[in-house]
This record gives C-alpha cells, structure tokens and sequence, in this order.
C-alpha cells in the first residue's frame, strides 16, 4: 500500500508494480478498450494515458483509470506542460500533474519537448522550439520545475517536427543530450519520431539514433504515421498515430533495442483508433522483439559465465 | 422571502412526508416507463430525457498526434443539408434551416 | 513576418497559427534552403482540426443537428475567434453556445444554442467530483417545525438549464443515431442534469421546478424556495419535487437550521 500522503482526493490506487516495469510492451489506455481489457483480466503489459484527460475531479474518467491502475502498471504522459516555450509554467497545472503522479504511482512519468501555451491561447498541439542556448537554459529550468514537482526523474521525449527554425545552433540530438545531463531527466525514445523527422528534414535516422544518448532511454514509442507532400512536392511524413507501425519504424526498433537493451515500449494509436486485439496485436509485436533479444542477451550472460 | 406565497411549516410537513412515501416506493423506472413519461411529457413527473451514454460522449481528449485531415483555411463554404435540424419544427412553418437568413 | 526586437520564437510562431490570412513565419525554414509554407500549415491544420473536433465532441447532438459540414465551419470561426484557454479541452467551449446564439447562419434554429448549453453541462457533470446522493433518511430525521430552515447541499455535478424551447427533447433525440421524428420546438423546457454515480442522467422539469432546484442550490432554505418557485409557477407541487430532485441525485446533504 501506497505512504504518498494526499491532500486531496481519494487515497491512492494500491501500487502493484515495482518500477522500473522491464522489458514490456504496453499500449496507449482509450476508454472505449475498458471492457474488453477488464474482461480479459490481468496481462503481461501497460498502458500509458494522456495526464491532461484524467485532471478532472471524478467521475468515469478516474474509475476507469482506477480499474486500469489496479492490474497494470501505468505510464502518465503529459502533453500539455509547455516545457519547451519561453513562458514560465502553469503552476496550477503543474499541480495538477503532481496530483495524479502521487495519486496513481505510474511507473513512467513523462512529457514533451514541445510547447502548446503561449500568452493566454492553448493551442493543442506539440509546437517546435529552435534549439539554442538560451531555449536550452529555458528547457532546463522548467524540467528542473517538473522534476521538483513530482519528486522523481521526467523521461523527455523526442519531438517529430515539420519546419526548422533559421536560429538554432544545435542539432537536436545535442541538445537533448544537453537537456539529459543538465536535469538528470531519463528521455523517452519515439522511434517514429526519429524516422518522420528524419524525412522531413532530411538526415539519416541511423544517424540520429547513432548520436543519441541511449543509454538514458526507459521509454519506448512507436506509431503509425500518415505521408503528405511539401512545398517541392517532396514526402513530408504526418505523426499522425492513426494506423499500424510502419515496416522501417520496426526495423529501427529493432536496431534500438539491440544496442540498448530491453526498455517499456508502447504503441501509440490515438486516431481512428482500432478494436482491441488490433492495438493488442501492436504490442505482441514488439513484445516479440524485447523477448528476442532478452533470451538472446540471457543465453549471451550463460555462455559468458 | 415571498410576498405571494408563504409557506407553512404544516404544508412543508406534508409535502415532505409525501415525497418520502414516493421515494420509498418508487423503485427505478424501467426503460419502457421512462421513455412513456418522457413521451407524455407529464407536468409533475422528472422525465428521465437522456441517462448513460458515457463511453460515447467521453468529451474531448488531448492529442499529441499530427492529423492528415486538411482542414484549417476557408472563410464560405456551402450550406450541406445533413443534419436532423430538418425535422425541428417552430409554429407558423419555420423549420430549422441551414440558409443563410 | 520579422520578429519584434525582444519577442520570442513562439510569439512569432503562433501568430499566424489561427490566421491563414498571415503569411508563414519567417523564423522557420525547410531543410537545405526548402520552403516552409506547407509545412508550417501542418501546424495549423493541427491546431485548427484538434480544436474543432475538440468542439465536436462536447457538443455532439449540435452536430447531429446542423449536420458535420455545417459544424465544422462554424466551429473554424469560433476556434479562431475563441482558442482554449485552458490545457483541459474537457473545459473547452464554455463561450460556444452564445457564439452559436450570435452567428448568423444559425439564426433560423434559436434552440440551437440551448440544446449546446445542455450538452455544455452534461459534461461538466461528466467530470465533476464524486459525491454520495442525499439519502431520504436524513430528510425524514428533521423535527417537522425545522423543515422550513433546512438548507441541501448541491452536488458537484447537478446543473440546470432552462430553455424557452423544447432544448431537452431536441438534445435527447439527437445524442445518438436513432431517427429524429418530427419536433415541435416551441415548449419551454428545462433540464436537470446529475451523476448521483458514474451515469450522467438528464430530467425534464416540471413546472417551478428549475426555480425551486436552482433557489436550493444557491443555498436559500427549503421554506423560501418552496415560495419562490410557488411564485413563479402556482402549479408548482413541493412533494413531487422534492422527492424528484432526491431521486435524481441532486444533493449530497443537508443542514437542518441552526443544526
């Protein structure tokens, strides 16, 4: 049972799960999944929710995320904090993202490096920030903010993004990694994010991953992206988590996992979103990929020994 | 407190002691007795109009996910008959209209 | 568009976000010298979709009503007009039923606005805290000469909507897909809207009654209420509303005087 002292709200949902969770796969929470998950009954895996949608006083939202919390673990993902615009953040929302880690005990904390709030308008989108020194500064503190807010280490997660900005300075894998040194935060990993933005901007997500600092990774993400075209005509790649995994988002999480190891992976699908064993099937197939390599890097430890 | 109407601690007595009675037998209205109370519309009767629907009217959602649906320019548009509005009806003719007035 | 001396990258940035009529930012390019016109419109396509859909699923039956293409567009103005204030989309879209009262496309349906107002409060309700409904027993623990003094506590969720058309039929017939028979729109309704658990449930009123519910839950004491809403509706029955408003789930408790 849970000591985290509250000062509002029902008590906390009994902690089942150690952290970390280990090498599992897990699935994005939707609510209309909630009877067929419950009626399924307790599974290896996890789900991760949107904080922003369980910020609420009551009602259905928190009982079903209640019902979720008592046989899975929980991944809380914030979407909303603005970590990385100039403004100061919203210390009631901050509050509130306080709230649910201590109600919920997630065993992943974790958030974006976008913004979505400037001035008085939230504009509900994970916006771009050029990376410079002085945005660098700014990030920092404000991660500084989250993570003595909730008391333990933000994992920051990689954007996909669709313009660049003629002040950066660094390219992004430099400055996460700044970030990640700075703050002591750990980095959630979206594997779609590298390969969208890697076309969109046209590097080489060999190259990306190969620069990133993976050994702060704890999350996983993956998801389906939909193609458009840019102003030449040329593929501009949509993060639109509307569909299945695309083939070469697998083939680089499967490069990922062997030069990190096994970390929680989670298959994102927030639009047009699927039956259940669809989604399920998502996360069977990563899980495929984690156990490969956890048995091979077992018998590896074996043959050593 | 009311100039017209005083109510006395008597006929709040009563008043109470009768709606206890009613909640102590009413058990909760079959669908078949509420949709007939909601359909006569009965003057003292709390028509249940609408219960449940959570799982398909949860509200909005944050989204941390681009969309491919093109929609954000455009100041006209056409006026699409595809809604009920149709069938909503004001005395002297006037039915809901997508027209401009 | 150059950036003021002193403002940020997201002042520029979000500029033009809600405003096709501003031209792309000049802070943001395409890779290798690229344009970054359409690309900087997946951001406002993001942002004017996500918000538009936001719009749609809290007000749903309007939808239903006006039909998706006529939504949408009306939507698209108030997104533009009216952007989130708040990260918590649930909370967005309190100002969009007296948007819909003034736009002039939808002058031709005047219940529109109130039907929005009702699915405004169901979802309030949705999120609104938990809370045990009053039981009965305490009302019949009140010594009869105290009755007029009691004073009910409103739950988190209960609100009421008053409307001078037939806004609660109209919202009930178009909350799902069944067939909208034939509407006469021209009754005067009113809504109690409550989540005594975890189903929000909306009630038609009888006559006096939203006076009688909404005097209760601005804290004016039982025999008060009872005269107001008297006042306002002789027909007004007190038994019957009393017990409807329990039964409903409107109140989580009450104080009896100086009690």
């Amino acid at each position: 049972m849970s000591t985290v002292t509250k000062s509002t709200g029902p008590a906390a949902v009994p902690l089942r799960f150690a952290t970390p969770i280990g090498g599992v796969a897990g699935t994005s929470f939707k609510p209309e999944h909630l009877q067929a998950i419950l009626a399924a009954g307790p599974r290896r895996g996890f789900f991760e929710v949107h904080a922003e949608n369980y910020m609420g006083d009551g009602g259905p939202p928190h009982r079903a995320l209640e019902a979720i919390r008592r046989d899975h673990p929980l991944s809380l993902h914030g979407v909303c904090m603005s970590i990385g615009g100039p403004r100061p953040l919203d210390k009631a929302h901050l509050a509130r993202f306080r709230g649910l880690v201590a109600r919920y005990q997630p065993a992943l904390v974790s958030e974006h490096l976008a913004w979505s709030t400037h001035e008085t308008s939230f504009f509900n989108d994970l916006l771009p920030l050029p990376y410079t020194e002085a945005t660098l500064a700014c990030v920092c503190d404000h991660i500084d903010q989250v993570q003595e807010a909730i008391r333990r280490p933000l994992l920051l997660e990689n954007p996909s993004t669709y313009v660049a900005f003629r002040e950066s300075s660094m390219r992004e894998t430099e400055f996460i990694r700044a970030i990640a040194e700075r703050t002591g935060c750990g980095l959630l990993l979206d594997v779609n994010n590298v390969f969208v933005s890697a076309a969109n901007h046209g590097y080489s997500a060999l190259d990306y991953l190969a620069d990133f600092p993976l050994s702060r990774v704890q999350e996983i993400h993956l998801a389906g992206h939909a193609e458009q075209a840019d102003d030449e005509g040329d593929l501009l790649l949509i993060d639109s988590h509307d569909g299945p995994v695309a083939d070469a988002v697998w083939k680089l999480y499967e490069i990922v996992i062997q030069r990190r190891g096994a970390v929680p992976t989670l298959i994102e699908w927030d639009s047009r979103i699927p039956d259940w064993p669809v989604l399920q099937a998502e996360a069977a197939a990563a899980q495929v990929i984690l156990d490969r390599h956890q048995s091979a890097a077992m018998a590896g430890e074996r043959h050593a020994a | 407190m009311s100039a017209k109407h005083a109510v006395t601690s008597l006929v709040l007595a009563g008043a109470i002691s009768t709606a206890l009675a009613t909640l102590a037998t009413a058990g909760p209205l079959t669908k078949a007795e509420a949709e007939a109370a909601v359909a006569a519309k009965k003057e003292k009767c709390f028509g249940v109009a609408l219960k449940g629907q959570n799982d398909c009217a949860a509200g909005p959602g944050t989204t941390c996910q681009g969309t491919s649906t093109v929609d954000y320019q455009g100041n006209a548009w056409k006026f699409v008959q595809g809604g009920t509005c149709t069938s909503i009806e004001l005395p002297g003719g006037k039915k809901g209209s997508l027209k401009p007035v | 568009m150059r950036p003021e001396p002193g403002s940020s990258f997201a002042t520029s940035f979000a500029q033009a976000l809600l405003d096709p009529a501003r031209g792309t930012p000049e802070i943001v390019t395409g890779p290798n010298g690229k344009a970054a016109s359409r690309r900087y419109d997946v951001y406002r396509n993001n942002v004017t979709v996500s918000l538009i859909e936001a719009l749609a699923a809290v007000y749903p039956a309007v939808q239903r009503i006006t039909g998706a293409e006529f939504f949408r567009a009306m939507a698209r103005f108030h997104v533009r007009s009216h952007p989130p204030t708040s990260p918590l989309l649930f909370e967005y879209g309190r100002e969009f039923p007296r948007f819909i009262e003034a736009y002039e496309h939808a002058q031709a349906m005047p219940w529109l606005a109130d039907v929005a107002r009702i699915e405004r409060a169901w979802l309030d309700a949705y999120h609104a805290g938990d809370a045990a409904p009053l039981s009965p027993d305490r009302l019949s623990a009140i010594a009869p000469a105290r009755l007029a003094d009691a004073v009910f506590i409103p739950h988190p969720a209960m609100r009421i909507v008053r409307s001078p058309y037939s806004a609660v039929t109209i919202f009930a017939a178009n909350r799902d897909d069944a067939p909208v028979e034939r509407i006469d729109a021209s009754t005067p309704e009113d809504a109690l809207i409550t989540r005594p658990e975890f189903d929000v449930a909306v009630r038609h009123l009888p006559a006096g009654g939203a006076v009688f519910a909404a005097c209760l839950a601005s804290g004016q004491p039982l025999g008060e209420a009872a005269a107001t809403a008297l006042d306002a509706s002789p027909d007004f029955d007190i038994a019957s509303n009393i017990a409807g408003l329990i039964e409903a789930g409107a109140f989580t408790s009450l104080a009896a005087g100086d009690a």
